[in-house]
């Protein structure tokens, strides 16, 4: 919908500069890498040959837990039932896990001795192997479909009630449904979510090699790992980077002109009532999908689970200050990745083409966090000692690395907003904080909770770039797992993982909660 | 008032200068300074006789900290570099970042002879493929294990020494035959992980009768979970070994105090924590712990030399990633 220009204020300029800033933080590394690699630096056979399989499979994995996300995120839109809000918590849970301790518990249930292989030998039928391209799918499909089936369980939320009044007096149709209501906001919100997960997809490394079953399943960010430590060819690292920081802006130009603008119509906010057009067809359907996609997703957890609790009680006390350490890591990166995604947001919201804006923040999660760290080591070693500064800097990178989150989940919600109550506000003459406060942040609340419980949750799963910068003393609960487990003590680590698991999941319940306050009944 | 701040201010810097005790900063992989690591046990010993601060800083494994210190050329803070092992030392030599440690490496109990005026080992091991005991057909050869149907777990050599150390293993032992070897073993190989600790869960859990770790990983079993449910395969064809070394950095201002704590690194002081600490064998004739006894002990020993290694990586991660990229 064409509108007529609206002038920026203060925050948009900041929103500019936020983007600018989350931007230089990546390309600045990198150029950094590049000045310190000898020229020319070149790619060889081998690394088009991973930069191939990465596409190929971060566009399967992307399109398969959207297109999974649709049956799932419509089912728990349109159901109400006990332990729902449990439910969509839990099965958010996949995506907060770290790496490893996911692919150990997807391989549990689907690997060679898995659950599923042992149930099927028991009854006398082969085995299915998990590993090549079907396990990398899987596993990012496992990883990421939580994340796609929240993003467009927000959609379906946002459909205000009065309106749902109306299509029911109008006796709408479940066609009627998809028309008017479903598929506009699909087309606004899938291709954000598709891009979202390609992006992170695009920089697996351990999952696509473990379950790509060999050195055929290389990714570019593996092959960054090589140039970098085995051959340590600057040169051709940063190269990768710059490809990756390539495939993400063409990732997203794409994504983005796809996006059609959202007009599901404002409303009073009132809470949310039954679906129109609803049948018995469709009810067992919507059982299906939330029973089907629950199982996929909990299971593995519950693998995890079963694994990690024995030890849990007698966790050595270095994993239990560093779930403390951990804990104020992940506040600090949430308060800082609110403060860079609110402006950025409300920029984007305001802009009629503001497709280069967001493609720029989600250069943070598409360039390689090895070469970032690495060239973030550069350039502030000649400044300060990077080791003292471990943890301030692993904040940064993690705020930075959550951005994009925090940016799916806040810009339709405040496109919606400045379309609806925006144009309401600037007739009523409300200006700047005002504005803001009465008009649009109160739109924002249910993404802003769950963009900081995403955020939150990130920061205190991720590995980050801690292993680059780490000393004694210092480690984060993700790192003292993996230190856990590179001296035998599996069991420990399982129980660290436990403990990770219910900490990352407390954190974003507590934010996710926080911001559906007082919002509605669901 | 203004007096007593000054005051403070001098007594402080006083007691600033006369404190000032020598600070000996040692780059290491991270598991060597974990909890449950030797760093810890051997920073105190250390501490305890050489009145100075010993700093451990820790950077990834092997690879990474040859790449940490490359990074950080002539301007590293690094007085000493402990945990390359042989397939990098030459790498690291050619940077000119080191020099000779000057210490006559006697009472060194390495199954082969040492002379290297750079780097002085302070442990090593075999690799070995590790099994449960009640697996009944664990083969006794690399060329068996190809020809059997035993599923193995094993590390990518870009991103792994272990990984790397397997490729030197099927490279000193057949040399040209490598590739054949390997499309023999492609089908036992039921995934490549980026590290150790990947490849060492999924065997775990049971993902594979084998894993790619060392001959003392048993050990660990026996001694810290009390479980002699876990042995490792002998091969005819002699194990590869990976020696684990240190260096000086040329641009050391502590040059004494570096040599000093090289000397500690062949003492018992340091050597007695390797075995249950970092579950390798000590470098010296230091008394082994109860479990030690009863390992795989192989009848050869591999081991290409520095630079031979240097000179056939690159062709044997090509030859590796053309027979497994099926």
């Amino acid at each position: 919908m064409a509108t007529r220009a609206r002038p920026l204020t203060p925050i948009h300029w900041l929103g500019a500069a936020f983007a600018a800033l989350a931007a230089l933080c990546v390309l600045g590394p990198l150029a950094a890498v590049m000045l310190r690699a000898d020229w020319p630096p070149a790619l060889g056979p081998a690394d088009w040959a991973a930069v191939r399989f990465t596409l190929l499979q971060a566009v399967l994995s992307a399109a398969v837990s959207v297109t999974l996300a649709i049956p799932v995120a419509r089912a728990l839109a349109r159901r109400d039932f006990t332990g729902r809000r449990a439910l969509v918590t839990l099965m958010g849970a996949p995506f907060l896990l770290p790496v490893i301790v996911a692919v150990l518990g997807l391989l549990a249930v689907f690997g060679r001795a898995g659950w599923i292989n042992a149930g099927l030998q028991g009854i006398g039928l082969g085995r299915v192997d998990v590993y090549g391209l079907q396990g990398v799918v899987l596993a990012h499909v496992f990883l990421n479909l939580p994340l796609a089936v929240r993003l467009l369980l927000q959609g379906w939320q946002a459909i205000p009630s009065e309106r749902m009044r109306l299509a029911t007096a109008l006796g709408f149709s479940g066609p009627d449904m998809r028309r008017h209501f479903e598929r506009p906001l699909l087309r606004a919100i899938l291709p954000g979510a598709a891009l979202l997960i390609f992006l992170i997809c695009t920089t697996s490394f351990a999952v696509a090699l473990i379950l790509g079953g060999g050195p055929g399943a290389t990714t570019v960010e593996l092959a960054i790992y090589q140039a970098f430590r085995f051959d340590f060819d600057l040169g051709r690292a940063a190269l990768l980077g710059l490809v990756q920081v390539a495939i993400c802006l063409g990732a997203a130009a794409l994504a983005f002109g796809a996006i059609r603008g959202q007009e599901v119509g404002a409303g009073l906010d009132r809470p949310p009532m039954g679906w129109p057009g609803d049948g018995l067809v469709s009810r067992l359907g919507d059982t299906l999908a939330i029973g089907t996609a629950a199982i996929f997703l909990l299971l593995p957890l519950l693998a995890v689970l079963l694994q990690g609790l024995p030890a849990l009680a007698d966790l050595p006390v270095g994993v239990w200050q560093a779930a403390l350490r951990s804990i104020g890591l992940a506040l600090a990166s949430t308060a800082l990745a609110l403060s860079l995604a609110l402006p950025i947001a409300l920029l984007v919201a305001r802009l009629t083409r503001p497709g280069l804006v967001e493609a720029l923040a989600f250069l943070t999660i598409a360039v390689s966090p090895l070469v970032v760290g690495t060239g973030l080591f550069v350039l502030i070693r000649p400044l300060a000692n990077p080791v003292a500064l471990a943890l301030p800097i692993t904040a940064l990178v993690n705020a930075l690395v959550a951005l994009p989150f925090l940016l799916r989940a806040l810009v339709p919600a405040a496109t919606a907003a400045e379309a609806t109550q925006g144009r309401l506000a600037d007739a009523l003459g409300l200006r700047g904080a005002a504005r803001l406060r009465h008009a649009i942040l109160p739109r924002l609340k249910r993404p802003l909770g769950f963009g900081a419980g995403l955020a939150a949750a990130f920061s205190m799963g991720d590995l980050g770039v801690i292993t680059l910068f780490s000393t004694p003393g210092q480690g984060t609960l993700p790192l003292e797992m993996y230190r856990l487990m590179g001296a035998y003590r599996t069991d420990d680590a399982q129980g660290a993982a436990v403990l990770l698991l219910a900490l990352t999941l407390g954190l974003f319940w507590l934010f996710d909660r926080g911001g559906r306050m007082d919002a509605d009944t669901r | 008032m203004r007096h007593t701040i000054i005051a403070t201010g001098l007594s402080i810097f006083a007691g600033a200068a006369f404190a000032q005790t020598p600070v000996l900063t040692v780059y290491t992989y991270d598991s060597f300074v974990s909890d449950w690591g030797p760093g810890p046990a051997i920073e105190e010993a250390f501490e305890a006789q050489c009145g100075c601060d010993l700093q451990f800083v820790g950077a990834g494994d092997g690879a990474a900290l040859l790449a940490r210190i490359r990074l950080e050329g002539a301007q590293t803070e690094a007085d000493v570099v402990l945990g390359l092992d042989t397939n990098l030392t030459a790498a690291a030599r050619e940077t000119g970042l080191f020099r000779p440690h000057g210490i006559a490496a006697e009472g060194l109990t390495l199954p082969i002879a040492w002379d290297d005026a750079d780097f002085l080992p302070f442990d090593w091991g075999y690799f070995a493929f590790v099994h449960r005991t009640d697996l009944t057909n664990a083969p006794t050869s690399l060329e068996a294990l190809a020809a059997s149907d035993v599923s193995i777990v094993i590390q990518d050599p870009r991103s792994s020494t272990p990984g790397l150390g397997l490729l030197m293993w099927v490279q000193a032992a057949y040399g040209d035959r490598a590739g054949e070897i390997w499309e023999g073993l492609s089908d036992n190989i039921v995934t490549v992980t980026p590290g150790w600790s990947e490849a060492y869960g999924l065997f775990l859990e049971g993902e594979a009768d084998m894993v790619l770790s060392y001959t003392t990983s048993p050990a660990y079993h026996l001694i810290a979970e009390e479980d002699a449910g876990f042995a490792s395969a002998a091969f005819s064809e002699g194990h590869y070994m990976q020696v684990e070394v240190a260096g000086i950095l040329a641009r050391t201002d502590v040059p004494d105090l570096a040599r000093d704590f090289m000397e500690f690194m062949i003492s018992p002081g340091f050597q007695d924590v390797i075995p249950t600490t970092n579950w390798m064998y000590p470098a010296t004739a230091v008394t082994l712990p109860d479990g030690f006894e009863g390992l795989t002990m192989p009848e050869r020993a591999l081991l290409l030399s520095p630079e031979e290694a240097a000179a056939v990586r690159d062709e044997a991660v090509a030859t590796w990633q053309r027979a497994l990229a099926r």
